[in-house]
């Protein structure tokens, strides 16, 4: 019965981390979805995004105002600085770039993270800044059935609420919207997108606002976790095996994927890694990624590639 | 005026097909190599300028070297046979390490193997990164693109730690840092900075010249078949199998003992660290900036993206600009980001697709059409 009860808290601990993965893995899908550029830059951005909202914020605080008013004015001036960000990526990188090929293009947002990164250090600070906008203390769950209960971080299901709330609200804007409309016709097919007049470059525009907005969300979450630092950046990579489980170009993938992510590296880590010395969740996700490729290259939810002569 | 081939009749089609047909590439290339090979290194023991203390040759020229090296390699995977890796950092550090093992004695189970000398330990520390090349190759048979970018990340992150963890790669050194073996070569001492960068001109010479060679003949054209488009290369009868295993396998096997001069030759001691994921984009980066499926443009690459921080770093200094050391690095950030964005708008083809619109141009001058 402990066994039982150990298990279930490291499937609990490591379902919700997985979701904090998808939370990045969003922002992935959704560029990739929309112009299908593999946007190595969302790292970065949920840096920058974290930068503009904990410097304000602390600035506000250390002033007298509220915390609440602060947090919202942060909040808003974070998102206006993704505005800005998204519409100088499409005007100066990827507006030029129209019609390479996607490595070509894959190498420029590799550009725009060396900038994002730079920028967004010089101008908010290279230190790491502690974040409180949720929560980070424990409940113990289940405590009649096991001894000593089942502990799940509140942190975690904060950000679990948090991305089931995005997770819809994006496929509501993808289905019901104008504008999700013509993203998806984008994402289809660019010149007949723009023969029957969907202008390329404001879509993109919105993506990438869409990108960072998403980005700004996982950085509230991931801030308040880790702090806000450099080592945020990082996520990106550990997204990458969350993308691949669920497929480049689905929602919901991103999702199903961060889970299985989340619960098979936690697992792995308590219940193999100290055979094979720990520190196995380092690669553990990439591994198992690369085990569902062998089985479906397109990954579980991705769109089966249709290749012609 | 000087750069004509008017009046060089090519005769035959070994004439026809040479590596370079014009006598003026010939020349050019002949004095490269003479510079390279005794200019710099005569340069170097006289202290003449720029070679006056040995900062160039130690800290430039020999970094740029083993880079060039690892970029022709990848060249071959990345812009030859179109398979996207993202992995060399592991394939450096697996050519690093075996070399290590073998230089220092092998001691497994039944297996007892003495220390090896230098040279047959780097070059069985490629081939150890090109037997795991060829396994870690095994998916591009089922997937490719930005998907198998994501499966070479694999290897870049298992091997950081199985180097960093698995004490038997390191003979159990405490600090998990190892140190290079003395470089002998057939009795000869490899010490000062002048004589390690002579065995690193000769390793990347050699080497380039096989990589050159290979992508012109027949596996190079299979490999290229399969990067233009794969199916349509099955069905005219290119195995991909063979094809693509044998592009991870070369590729692996130059970068793995381009990682055994990067340990053995330019760092003397090293950690896991020295070749982690950062190490595989600078090469990736190397690689496209210079020219996907361009031998020179590896070259290029390298120089530019190794030698373009060390010289944003001397700006802000020239010009007397006092900035604190941390925002001169942030800036090298923004700038290097800046200049690979600008160059991929300018050309998207790297700077191999700039040097051969030069030569056409040069052609033509002063008339042109």
């Amino acid at each position: 019965m402990i066994l039982f009860g150990q298990i279930l808290e490291v499937l609990i601990g490591g379902l919700l981390s997985g979701v904090l993965y998808s939370l990045v893995a969003l922002g992935f899908v959704l560029i990739f979805k929309a112009s299908g550029v593999f946007n190595f830059a969302q790292g970065a951005m949920v840096l920058l995004a974290g930068l503009a909202l904990v410097r304000p914020l602390d600035y506000l605080v250390a002033q007298g105002v509220p915390f609440w008013v602060a947090v919202v004015l942060g909040l808003v001036f974070a998102a206006a600085v993704m505005t800005v960000t998204a519409w100088l990526i499409e005007r100066f990188v990827l507006g030029p770039l129209v019609n390479q090929d996607g490595l070509i293009l894959f190498m420029s947002t590799i550009g725009v993270t060396f900038i994002l990164e730079g920028a967004a250090q010089m101008i908010f600070g290279a230190d790491a800044y502690p974040l409180r906008l949720f929560p980070t203390d424990a409940w113990f769950l289940f405590e009649d059935q096991f001894p000593g209960g089942v502990l799940v971080n509140k942190l975690d299901v904060w950000g679990g609420m948090i991305a089931g709330v995005l997770v819809a609200g994006l496929a509501v804007f993808f289905q019901r919207t104008k504008t999700g409309r013509a993203l998806r016709a984008v994402a289809d097919d660019h010149s007949a997108a723009q023969s029957v007049g969907i202008p390329i470059s404001w879509i993109w525009f919105i993506v990438w606002l869409v990108a960072g907005l998403v980005a700004l969300v996982a950085a509230t979450v991931w801030g308040t976790k880790l702090g806000v630092q450099f080592s945020i950046t990082f996520l990106a990579l550990k997204a990458l095996p969350v993308l691949i489980i669920g497929g480049f170009t689905s929602v919901p993938g991103a999702i199903v994927g961060g889970l299985i992510i989340g619960a098979g590296e936690k697992l792995a880590e308590v219940y193999l890694g100290p055979y094979m010395g720990g520190g196995i969740e380092y690669w553990f996700g990439f591994v198992l990624a690369l085990l569902v490729l062998m089985v479906r290259p397109q990954g579980l939810f991705g769109e089966r590639i249709i290749e012609r002569i | 005026m000087l750069y004509r081939e008017a009046g060089q009749f090519k005769t035959s089609y070994a004439a026809d097909m040479a590596v370079f047909p014009i006598r003026q590439d010939r020349i050019a290339f002949w004095i490269l190599l003479a510079v390279v090979f005794v200019g710099i290194p005569l340069l170097a023991h006289f202290h003449i300028w720029p070679f006056g203390s040995d900062y160039l040759l130690r800290a430039i020229l020999i970094p740029f070297l083993i880079l060039s090296l690892a970029a022709v390699g990848l060249n071959i995977l990345t812009g030859y046979c179109g398979q996207l890796s993202l992995g060399s950092g592991a394939f450096m550090a697996i050519g690093a390490y075996c070399a290590y093992k073998f230089g220092t004695g092998v001691d497994i189970l039944w297996l007892s193997i003495p220390p090896l000398p230098v040279l047959p330990s780097i070059l069985l520390g490629g081939l150890m990164a090109a037997l795991v090349g060829v396994l870690f190759g095994v998916p591009s048979l089922r997937i490719k693109g930005l998907y198998l970018a994501v499966a070479t990340l694999a290897a870049q992150f298992f091997f950081d730690w199985v180097f960093a963890r698995v004490k038997w790669f390191t003979n159990y050194t405490p600090s998990g840092s190892v140190n290079a073996p003395q470089l002998e070569f057939f009795g000869l001492f490899v010490n000062t900075p002048i004589e390690r960068y002579l065995l690193c001109l000769i390793f990347v010479v050699v080497f380039a010249a096989i990589a050159k060679n290979l992508v012109r003949g027949n596996l190079g054209r299979q490999w290229m078949a399969i990067r233009d488009m794969d199916i349509a290369a099955e069905l005219i009868g290119i195995r991909p199998l063979y094809a693509k295993l044998m592009a991870f396998a070369i590729s692996s096997f130059m970068v793995g003992v381009a990682g055994a001069l990067w340990a053995f030759v330019y760092l003397g001691s090293w950690e896991p660290l020295a070749f982690n994921i950062d190490r595989s984009f600078q090469i990736l980066f190397m690689v496209i900036i210079g020219g996907l499926g361009s031998i020179l443009g590896s070259f290029l690459g390298a120089a530019f993206i190794l030698v373009l921080p060390i010289l944003l770093d001397q700006v802000p200094h020239a010009l007397g600009i006092p900035i604190s050391v941390e925002t001169v690095s942030l800036l090298v950030f923004i700038v290097t980001g800046a200049l690979i964005c600008y160059l991929l708008i300018v050309e998207p083809h790297g700077f191999a697709r700039l040097w051969s619109t030069a030569k056409e141009k040069l052609r033509l001058w002063p008339y042109p059409y």
